[in-house]
């Protein structure tokens, strides 16, 4: 292991997003503009376009989704930043925090002082079968395709490993469900910005209307238990189990310690950053977690000389709502086989003890698969700077953590934040 | 580099023939499925190709309601869902694949650690279908 500190130091000075959601009536640049302009309106001092020196961004395919490859100079284009080095990274639903990873290292080489980093994706442009082949181009498609998986299908292959290796009850997952809408209602920018309670009465009236009998569920784990409202896509993960499909963009700027005070008064600071790889799912020793996020956080946490006890909050990359149990002990806020019995028992809630995707996650916020892992630093800067509105966390906040996944593991970032009185 | 032939493709190659290779490490003796030039244990070069016996046991599964497409153009939807498997091999290394012959009513009831053994399918649309590794009960 080389040096486990940054040489230099660097900050986020501005975040913004757009709303995640379907757009048909805009591409995937309208959506960048979106969230380039919020985050100016985050940067209290003015920021000069000029003074950017650099921009990432990440994004899965829109050779896929939008048949448009080379999209970095194009983006930047738009936003009026020709002629800077524009760079796409592609590390399928990690990459939105690989281009933020490059970033956060170009500063720290000293190269550049202020760096725009981007994550976006337009995938609603296709049909959904050709999404599900397009996200299917993030595993391996010699050998774990032509086995007929999809991506819910790997994810609920590591479900029954975990279920089976702890005894879990799989009602764990739907409560992970339903806590991330809790979570999303409260998230202006979410694609489901509606609890799932919400949605039953949605389905209620809509049964009314059309003169349908009207269903009859007791609570929300009825309903998600209900095989017609909440059906299996993937045994055992259901619809309600999967994040969706999205349209969406997110900004961070980012600048050298140093110089951030001519940005903002309100920086946070990154603290640690982590990233690390693997083989095809098969190929794993244990298929119930995810041994590159446990690599990632550990250089994280190593580089930020904290352990997982002090991170206040998360945003983990919850693709499936097992995704976010095994991260819950990847990460290492719960021993191996409790993260299940952590979600039972409302302690990744909002206001319980290891608060977890307070955005919704994935799986209300939206999945815009190259934009996930930035926006989950727009969650981290709100938060942190007590500027998240309804969905605020109580208390004093200083270290977030960021986990973003690619495929099912393949690759994983992670990052950890603090905010300095 | 030993001389025998590790091409990735020749593990198709070799389904073609109802046989499913791997390799064997000539340094450390780890098996890899896929074969691999290099160890990914030892990073050893020195391989020999590997011939599977073909059984082993169920590691983890699914049930897919939602195809990819070209499960979709073999026949399979929610209503004729399949199975698909990661089936630890009795020589060790784990491979995902199709799983036949199982009771799909109730997932539930399958039991990871049921033994297998390898089939060789036929899938795709009619006039253009392919073969496959695919495991059923043994």
């Amino acid at each position: 292991m080389t040096a486990n500190k940054l040489a230099r130091g660097v900050a986020v000075a501005g975040v913004g997003m757009s709303k995640f959601g379907v757009f048909p009536d805009k591409s995937s640049r309208d959506l960048f503009v979106e969230a380039y302009q919020e985050l100016h309106s985050t940067v209290e001092k003015g920021l000069p376009p000029k003074d950017i020196e650099a921009f990432y961004l990440g994004n899965f395919s829109a050779d896929q989704f939008e048949k448009q490859g080379h999209l970095a100079p194009i983006v930047a284009s738009w936003i009026g930043l020709s002629p800077v080095a524009s760079v796409r990274m592609e590390d399928a639903c990690a990459s939105g925090s690989v281009a933020l990873r490059q970033g956060i290292l170009a500063i720290a080489s000293g190269q550049y002082d202020v760096v725009l980093v981007g994550g976006l994706e337009k995938m609603t442009d296709l049909p959904t079968a050709a999404v599900t082949d397009a996200l299917a181009s993030a595993a391996d498609t010699m050998f774990e395709i032509p086995a007929g998986f999809t991506f819910p299908g790997f994810y609920a292959a590591m479900a029954t490993a975990y279920m089976e290796k702890y005894q879990a009850d799989p009602d764990a997952f739907l409560r992970v469900g339903i806590k991330n809408h809790e979570n999303g209602a409260l998230n202006e920018k979410a694609q489901f910005n509606q609890t799932i309670k919400d949605v039953m009465a949605g389905k209620k009236a809509k049964a009314e209307q059309k003169g349908l009998p009207v269903p009859t569920w007791e609570s929300e784990m009825d309903f998600m238990r209900d095989p017609k409202a909440n059906p299996m896509i993937a045994w055992p993960l259901r619809l309600f189990d999967c994040s969706p499909v999205s349209d969406g963009a997110a900004a961070v700027l980012l600048v050298s310690e140093d110089l951030v005070s001519k940005y903002t008064d309100h920086p946070i600071y990154i603290a640690g950053s982590g990233q690390a790889s693997d083989g095809a799912l098969a190929e794993r020793e244990s298929l119930s977690e995810v041994p590159s996020a446990a690599k990632a956080a550990e250089q994280a946490y190593t580089m930020a000389g904290i352990s997982a006890a002090d991170i206040d909050f998360a945003e983990v990359h919850d693709c499936f709502t097992i995704a976010e149990i095994m991260a819950s002990e990847d990460l290492g806020f719960f021993p191996r086989g409790e993260g299940w019995k952590a979600a039972m028992e409302g302690k990744t809630a909002r206001l319980g003890e290891h608060p977890i995707n307070t955005s919704g996650g994935l799986k209300a916020k939206g999945h815009p698969v190259g934009a996930s892992g930035v926006a989950q630093v727009v969650e981290v800067w709100k938060q942190l700077n007590s500027v998240a509105g309804a969905r605020q966390l109580p208390g004093e906040l200083r270290y977030a953590l960021t986990h973003n996944v690619g495929g099912t593991g393949q690759t994983t970032v992670v990052h950890i934040f603090e905010k300095r009185s | 580099m030993s001389g025998c032939k590790l091409e990735t493709k020749t593990f198709y190659q070799a389904i073609d023939n109802e046989v499913l290779i791997g390799s064997r490490c000539l340094s450390c003796g780890h098996i890899s499925i896929p074969q691999r030039y290099i160890c990914s244990r030892c990073h050893s070069t020195e391989a020999e190709r590997l011939e599977f016996v073909g059984t082993g046991k169920l590691a983890a599964f699914t049930v897919i309601y939602v195809p990819a497409t070209e499960m979709v153009k073999a026949g399979y939807d929610s209503k004729n869902p399949y199975m698909v498997g990661i089936v630890t091999l009795d020589e060790g290394p784990r491979i995902s694949a199709q799983i036949l012959g199982m009771d799909l009513t109730d997932p539930a009831k399958i039991k990871i650690g049921t033994p297998l053994k390898m089939k060789v399918i036929e899938r795709g649309p009619e006039g253009q279908t392919k073969k496959f590794l695919a495991f059923e009960p043994l």
